[in-house]
């Protein structure tokens, strides 16, 4: 079992090969089928990619990564390999370039593995609505591994990777990274490319690592992170070296009074939030609840403007030019409607629905232009909060992993992003890290935020509250 | 009828603008390419592709923005226009909507019939062009060729200030040059490099409502504009003229029937649902950037025109003539650096140079003289040495062939150098008047127009080298002897 970079480093010192341990994780995931988690492994490509990185290593020529096996979410996308977003219209598709994520993953000789299942194009919350089936989680295969980076998650708790990418909307990567005990981290809006990252809701979206520990996701980003001369919302902000962090000095950390109050939380994560909490406190550091009155709003919010924006990202899948089109479609606006029909899932379509709806002229300024509104106000109000402190800490979701098919009211659904969607509505950086294991077996995080581009002190705080 | 009926116009221009590459891409923005060559996954609209501003696209919106006196907003804000159709790979075209580059300013025209007239802009924005549907070359299926996809276009909007077909011609002539001029589009509407939609009404003379208004698309030449205006201004007469309302809609303009015919309707109209482009940051222009642009503008058709009537003193019809087109007024610019004869420069190339130019299907850039050259030819001809009517009929011809030659050394060559000393032309006059007696009785007796006659025969019996003048004078002095 390769759970960290750093077994994997330690093997390769003690003779073992990049190959030999490409094989280890492909057996893995032979042993792990079950779990629904790889759409597809490139068992040829990836053993290929192992005997070159031997020689770099042989040679003394091997990058940053050398050793380390990744998995990809299926939204992001590796030159000449299928990439589908879970979902039928884009079946048989192959990209023809690579994501910046990907392509500077393979300059510093990291390998990849497979593409992993997700909720279809990234929308949400159980990994229940890929077109490939669920996913099913590491900890107990009976409950989902929560969404929409669900494989992710599930691959890299399962040890069958030593590190996965997903991608974070509204809690994508750190709502399943707490439902299967593992770290997950969405960066800043704007720190790392989105090139290559089949968009849901592009001023949401952010492409982040899924690891065992926080050393191994402050290596990924410090090879993913930095500008991109292919994604201008992508900033030009030097990247600090992650791996150097050190968590000094007495911090301040708000805790949503609103959030921890909440009906809906769990007990017993509440109790073990309140517990860190106080042994934060016992540190000496100073951990104060702090009001913020728009809990109610901000999921609403949130999916008003990521409908609209994936209303317009998802009308290139029409058939025409690439992936699915309907075979006995005539004409063009037939090709359109059977193809968009029977190739999107029910979930895709009732967001484009939901989306097209709110951008309609009939509706914009009640939908579209109050929901920027409320999202410059939940922004504002997060940057006043981070202006007093170095942190703010929540349970990362209300409960555990819940068993699959057992939440069909997709509000209920929704609302699995309650404390997440936050981060992304404002744009700041947060990560979920394991807080413990709850009485029914599952594990369950808490979630650390911090004002824009403070990855490094985010990863800090975080590998602190880990260690404990 | 109609002279009971006003015309109310607005023009909507796209310019494609001759940027190396794409709006939102490295892709190469050429025409004529082989189809579907000029295309990365971008252009393709792939999956996980984000555009990223070509930021010349911003330049030369500034450059047209100043050369119409509009205002330059501050922030650019990208807005996306989303609609269905095979050649828009993305299912949305990236434009800006509400907050367009360039608001205000206004182009000034004058009609054939010397109307004088300016009209306004209401704003120009950036977008990006569709890609090409072709139906006519496959007999089944419709053909579409990305190349032209993602190519940055300047759309050119005007108020409804246009009053007749003559005046819409006038200011796409106006638009176009200047387009020409900026060297942004080459203005050429038969590729689609410039395209043209019209907005027509009708209202009875002196009313201050307009009337409804229909889109008039398809028009791919500045005349087929004049005939879609001219057949839409009638049939709108007409309809209501037979109580027939009229309403909003889109026509598209048939040039084989030289007629318009319904598109769609209003109602039929798309919902676009406009919103921010959450894929491309605003863009600061900031006031050194349109101050750059300023220092780098190239003379205007309006200034030379200025210059040539008031400076050059040259009729306005040569002044117009001469800034028709661009190349032509840089050439006339670089012979008058040379000569001081504005008028005779002006007539050169006017005259003999644009006729060579067109007989040969030549550009400004093929000539093969140069501007000095020509200056130094009608130096021998101010100086006396060669006669105008010598020049354009030996020289010029001389120097086609043997551009880098002195005129004056393809004259003394050719022995065309002009005689002008008295005694050598009084005696070709004495040969003259000895030969034609009876012409010279009758001039003494009055024909006074006979000395073309004797001109002629002085000119055949010195090979045209004889100075014009000097000869006029002298034949005269002798005949009346």
């Amino acid at each position: 079992m390769y759970k960290t970079f750093a077994e994997v480093k330690l093997a390769l010192k003690e003779g073992a090969t990049v190959e030999s341990i490409v094989q280890h994780y492909l057996t893995e995931i032979e042993n792990r089928k079950s779990l629904n988690a790889f759409l597809e492994v490139f068992t040829e490509d990836v053993l290929a990619q192992a005997k070159e990185v031997d020689a770099k290593i042989k040679a003394g020529t091997a990058g940053k990564l050398a050793g380390m096996v990744v998995g990809l979410k299926d939204n992001i996308c590796y030159k000449d390999h299928k990439v589908s977003a879970s979902s039928r219209i884009l079946e048989g598709f192959e990209s023809i370039y690579s994501a910046t994520v990907v392509q500077r993953l393979l300059d510093e000789d990291a390998v990849i593995i497979g593409r992993l299942n997700c909720d279809e194009f990234a929308m949400g919350s159980s990994n229940e609505t890929s077109y490939y089936g669920p996913v099913r989680n590491a900890i107990n295969e009976e409950y989902v591994p929560g969404g929409s980076s669900g494989g992710s998650a599930s691959a890299l708790a399962a040890g069958l990777c030593t590190v996965t990418l997903g991608s974070d909307t509204g809690g994508s990567i750190r709502q399943p990274a707490a439902f299967t005990g593992t770290v997950g981290l969405k960066p800043t809006y704007g720190r790392v490319s989105r090139f290559g990252l089949i968009a849901y809701a592009s001023s949401f979206d952010q492409i982040g690592p899924f690891t065992n520990n926080v050393e191994d996701a402050a290596l990924v980003m410090n090879v993913i992170s930095g500008e991109d001369e292919y994604d201008s919302t992508s900033s030009s902000k030097p990247v600090e070296d992650y791996t150097n962090i050190s968590f000094e000095g007495k911090k301040k950390f708000a805790v949503i009074k609103d959030a921890i109050q909440m009906d809906g939380l769990d007990p017993e994560i509440r109790a073990a939030f309140n517990a860190q909490v106080e042994a934060l406190k016992a540190e000496g550091h100073v951990v104060e609840e702090v009001s913020f009155p728009y809990l109610d709003v901000m999921v609403p919010t949130y999916y008003v403007i990521t409908t609209a924006e994936a209303s317009s990202n998802l009308s290139r899948f029409d058939g025409v030019h690439f992936g699915y089109r309907s075979e006995d479609a005539k004409g063009v606006e037939a090709t359109y409607k059977q193809s968009r029909t029977e190739g999107f899932g029910a979930e895709v379509k009732r967001r484009i629905m939901s989306g097209t709806f709110v951008l309609s002229n009939e509706y914009y300024d009640s939908y579209y232009t109050k929901a920027q509104k409320v999202r410059r106000v939940i922004q504002d109000k997060t940057n006043e909060i981070l202006a007093n402190y170095d942190f703010i800490i929540l349970p990362t979701t209300a409960s555990t992993a819940f068993k699959l098919n057992s939440v069909t009211d997709q509000i209920q659904m929704y609302l699995q992003d309650i404390f997440t969607v936050q981060a992304n509505l404002a744009g700041n950086p947060a990560i979920s890290v394991p807080a413990g294991t709850h009485s029914n077996g599952l594990p369950f995080g808490i979630q650390i935020m911090a004002d824009h581009y403070k990855e490094k002190e985010l990863l800090a705080c975080a590998e602190h509250l880990m260690k404990k | 009828m109609r002279e009971n009926y006003e015309a109310v116009i607005g023009l909507e221009v796209h310019a494609q603008m001759l940027t190396k590459t794409k709006a939102y891409s490295n892709d190469v923005n050429e025409y004529g390419a082989m189809p579907n060559t000029n295309i990365s996954a971008i252009t393709l609209g792939h999956p996980g592709t984000l555009p990223v501003m070509n930021k010349k696209t911003i330049e030369y919106a500034i450059k047209l923005g100043l050369a119409l006196n509009c205002n330059i907003a501050e922030d650019q804000y990208f807005a996306r226009k989303n609609y269905f159709y095979p050649d828009l790979p993305k299912g949305y075209q990236i434009t800006q909507d509400k907050t367009p580059i360039c608001t205000g300013g206004s182009v000034k025209i004058k009609t054939k019939d010397g109307v004088e007239k300016e009209i306004g802009i209401t704003r120009i924005h950036m977008e990006e062009d569709a890609g090409k549907s072709i139906h006519d070359v496959d007999m089944y299926d419709t053909l579409v060729d990305l190349n032209r996809a993602g190519t940055p276009l300047l759309e050119i909007v005007t108020e409804p200030d246009l009053r007749s077909s003559d005046e819409a011609y006038a200011y796409l002539q106006e638009v176009r040059k200047l387009l020409r001029y900026l060297e942004i589009c080459d203005g050429n509407m038969e590729e689609g490099s410039m395209r043209c939609d019209a907005n027509i009404s009708v209202m009875k003379k002196g009313s201050k409502v307009f009337g409804t208004k229909v889109e008039v698309k398809n028009m791919n030449s500045m005349r087929n504009v004049q005939r879609a205006i001219e057949f839409e201004i009638n049939r709108q007469i007409e309809a209501l003229e037979n109580g027939e309302e009229l309403f909003q809609e889109t026509r598209s303009f048939d040039a084989l029937n030289n007629s318009t015919i319904s598109m769609r309707s209003k109602e039929a109209a798309n919902d676009y649902r406009y919103f921010p482009e959450p894929d491309l940051q605003p863009i600061r222009v900031t006031e050194d950037q349109i101050n750059g642009v300023k220092a780098e503008m190239p003379a205007l058709p309006n200034d030379l025109f200025e210059k040539y009537t008031k400076e050059y003193k040259l009729s306005e019809y040569d002044a117009s003539n001469l800034i028709e087109a661009k190349p032509i007024a840089l050439f006339y610019n670089e012979v008058t650096a040379h000569t001081k004869n504005y008028k005779a420069a002006a007539n050169w190339i006017m005259g003999d140079v644009k006729s060579f130019l067109n007989q040969r299907g030549l550009e400004m850039k093929d000539f093969p003289i140069s501007a000095e050259q020509i200056a130094k030819l009608i130096g021998i001809i101010d100086e006396g040495k060669v006669s105008s009517t010598v020049a354009s009929q030996s020289i010029f011809p001389a120097m086609l062939e043997a551009p880098e030659k002195d005129p004056l050394a393809i004259a003394q060559e050719l022995n065309l150098i002009q005689e002008s000393d008295e005694d050598s032309i009084k005696n070709y006059i004495s040969q003259v008047i000895a030969q034609h007696p009876s012409e010279v009785e009758r001039y003494r007796n009055g024909e006074k127009q006979l000395t073309g006659f004797f001109m002629g025969q002085l000119m055949r019996l010195s090979k045209g080298k004889a100075d014009p003048k000097a000869a006029n004078k002298l034949m005269r002095e002798m005949l009346e002897q």
